[in-house]
């Protein structure tokens, strides 16, 4: 089976960091705007090399979705950058107006998102974004898996014209996608070949199915996992092709299991193909203080919890 | 350019087309339409320096943004007799299918909207926003805004108000239609907001004040002044006091018809009260 190496643990927050960066340098329309959270978002090269591209708007999120919305008009592209919980529950009826059905060429950019966020809780670990951004016409939504996809991913969206929320995080994770890959919105990338069970995954889940997909493979289970970096728009075919091979799916996420990625799989494969599913994700219920990987554990959002729910889809193959 | 008759005559016709349009679907908001039409008339016949085409992105020309969107019928009127849009449009006012939605929108293409309103309180922050944008491609013109004085109770406002004083945005001229009413009642009994001019100082705006917001000739004299104080280094604020439902006797000074289209007998009051000028739709 292929297997992946990390090239050593990056954050994906400094991925985005990178790409904008990058953009600075390529693409003059680029405007970025952040709330008060400039290092943690990794801004501040963007800050210091185009002072006059960067704006700080202080704690007010509100101010800063609308202030990306009219920055469009005239041309300019804006990317805003704050935590995820700021970025989508506080700001739901901003986007929503000024930017998702005003069509306006924003890119929310959200970081700290899930429970990786770690000691702050549960006020700062939103589980419900994926959920708030997937509901709103027209808006693309993008979970990018490590360091070098993030970056990538951000570049890409600033040739994509229309909203989009690209979700990453804060803790440094396993770096395994090719550097300067090229990023297709919507075109799910498939890591493994397989023939037992599907496991798609996005963010910091991707690495722990590939983890959960060794395990497996030692016990003589062969999992074919795809890494759904985009969860809108979602790559119908490509989950429609692979379980039509193995005849069941696990689907993994850092976010509640009601209006995450595994009910967006769960929505095709009803129309198309009825098949076992089983979610590794949270169960309705809010975080709390605590280091990411105690949490991800407590919470079961691992690569032991991927092998878990493998196991018990297997059993509902047939 | 149009005189003052001219711009009279057109500020009746808008009021009858308000009239109309909500009377036709039974429902829109004519009582805030009606106070504005002065305002309304005044910008786009005179005061803005616009393109006689609309395209989005507005380089090299004055915009202007509706805050408090459930005015449409009065933008709409404007819009159309401005030239965006053919006037007998206006018949389809929030009809099914129709451009001309209860409350504004770019999302069916409707000339002249450059970014949809209604949810109460956004209009400041789009607005520096494209300001913004005019300063980093070095266009000159102008943003203007229009914003109800109840809408300013919503916070968001504020976060742009502080924004654009910290910022030094001073190509935005921002309006607030001080006719005390919302829709519970008067904005003094619903919520008191004090002093508008002390607080919009006290923020580090520029404030100009046109006490007689429904006189098309102290309007044009107000707008300039406002226009003479862009470039200084602070936006700039009008405080535009104007009378509900200005024009229809029945409707001026209270909130009842804030939200409410008149009946068939209060129509032909209101028409007779606004005799055609130009041409009805």
């Amino acid at each position: 089976m292929k297997t992946y190496t990390n090239t050593g643990n990056k954050d994906t927050r400094s991925g985005f960091g990178a790409g904008l960066t990058e953009l600075g340098k390529t693409n003059e329309n680029v405007v970025a705007l952040c709330a008060d959270l400039i290092g943690s978002l990794k801004m501040d090269d963007f800050k210091a090399n185009h002072p006059e591209r960067f704006f700080q708007v202080g704690i007010a999120e509100a101010n800063m979705i609308g202030l990306a919305a009219g920055m469009t008009i005239g041309g300019k592209i804006p990317f805003t950058g704050t935590f995820a919980n700021f970025s989508t529950g506080r700001v739901y009826d901003q986007i929503r107006q000024s930017v998702a059905y005003s069509d306006k060429n924003v890119k929310i950019c959200a970081s700290h998102a899930g429970l990786t966020l770690g000691e702050d809780g549960a006020t700062h670990q939103i589980l419900e974004d994926i959920g708030l951004m997937k509901m709103l016409p027209g808006m693309t939504v993008i979970n990018t898996c490590d360091y070098n996809q993030t970056k990538a991913a951000t570049i890409a969206i600033a040739e994509h014209h229309g909203p989009v929320y690209l979700r990453f995080g804060r803790p440094k994770v396993a770096n395994f996608t090719p550097e300067n890959q090229s990023f297709e919105i919507g075109k799910a990338v498939q890591l493994t070949e397989g023939t037992d069970v599907t496991i798609v995954a996005t963010g910091h889940l991707v690495w722990e199915a590939l983890e959960a997909s060794k395990t497996l493979h030692e016990k003589g289970i062969s999992a074919e996992v795809i890494n759904i970096h985009t969860i809108k728009p979602l790559d119908d075919k490509a989950i429609l092709d692979s379980v039509s091979k193995t005849g069941c799916i696990v689907t993994a996420e850092e976010h509640n299991y009601l209006g995450g990625l595994g009910e967006s799989v769960a929505r095709v494969l009803a129309q198309h193909q009825p098949t076992p599913q089983e979610f590794v994700a949270t169960n309705d219920t809010f975080g709390e203080s605590g280091t990411p990987e105690q949490l991800m554990e407590k919470y079961g959002l691992n690569a032991n919890a991927i092998i878990s729910a493998t196991e018990k889809v297997l059993k509902r193959k047939n | 350019m149009p005189n003052t008759q001219e711009l009279q005559d057109l500020t009746t016709q808008v009021r009858r087309d308000i009239l109309r349009m909500v009377h036709k679907v039974n429902s829109g908001h004519p009582g805030g339409s009606l106070g504005c039409a002065e305002f309304f008339v005044a910008l786009y016949q005179e005061i803005m320096d616009r393109k006689t085409s609309f395209d989005m992105d507005g380089i090299g020309e004055d915009l202007f943004f509706l805050s408090n969107g459930h005015i449409s019928p009065v933008f709409y009127s404007v819009l159309a007799r401005s030239g965006y849009f053919p006037v007998d449009e206006l018949n389809t006012f929030r009809l099914i299918n129709s451009r001309l939605q209860g409350h504004p929108t770019t999302h069916e293409g409707l000339p002249g909207v450059r970014v949809a309103s209604g949810s109460l309180g956004q209009g400041f922050s789009v607005a520096l926003g494209a300001a913004e944008t005019k300063k980093l491609n070095n266009d000159s013109h102008l943003v203007y805004s229009l914003h109800g004085d109840g809408e300013l109770q919503e916070g968001q406002n504020w976060e742009g108000i502080m924004y654009a004083a910290a910022n030094n945005i001073d190509n935005i001229i921002s309006t607030i239609d001080l006719n005390g009413q919302q829709i519970d009642g008067a904005t003094d009994d619903v919520l008191p907001m004090g002093s508008l001019r002390a607080k919009f100082e006290a923020f580090g705006w520029t404030v100009v004040s046109i006490e007689k917001g429904n006189d098309i000739t102290a309007v044009l004299e107000g707008m300039a002044k406002a226009k003479s104080l862009t470039g200084q280094g602070k936006p700039v604020c009008v405080l535009l006091k104007t009378i509900m439902g200005n024009g229809v006797d029945f409707m001026m000074h209270t909130h009842a018809w804030h939200g409410k289209a008149p009946n068939d007998e209060q129509l032909e009051i209101g028409l007779s009260q606004n005799a055609e000028t130009l041409g009805d739709y």
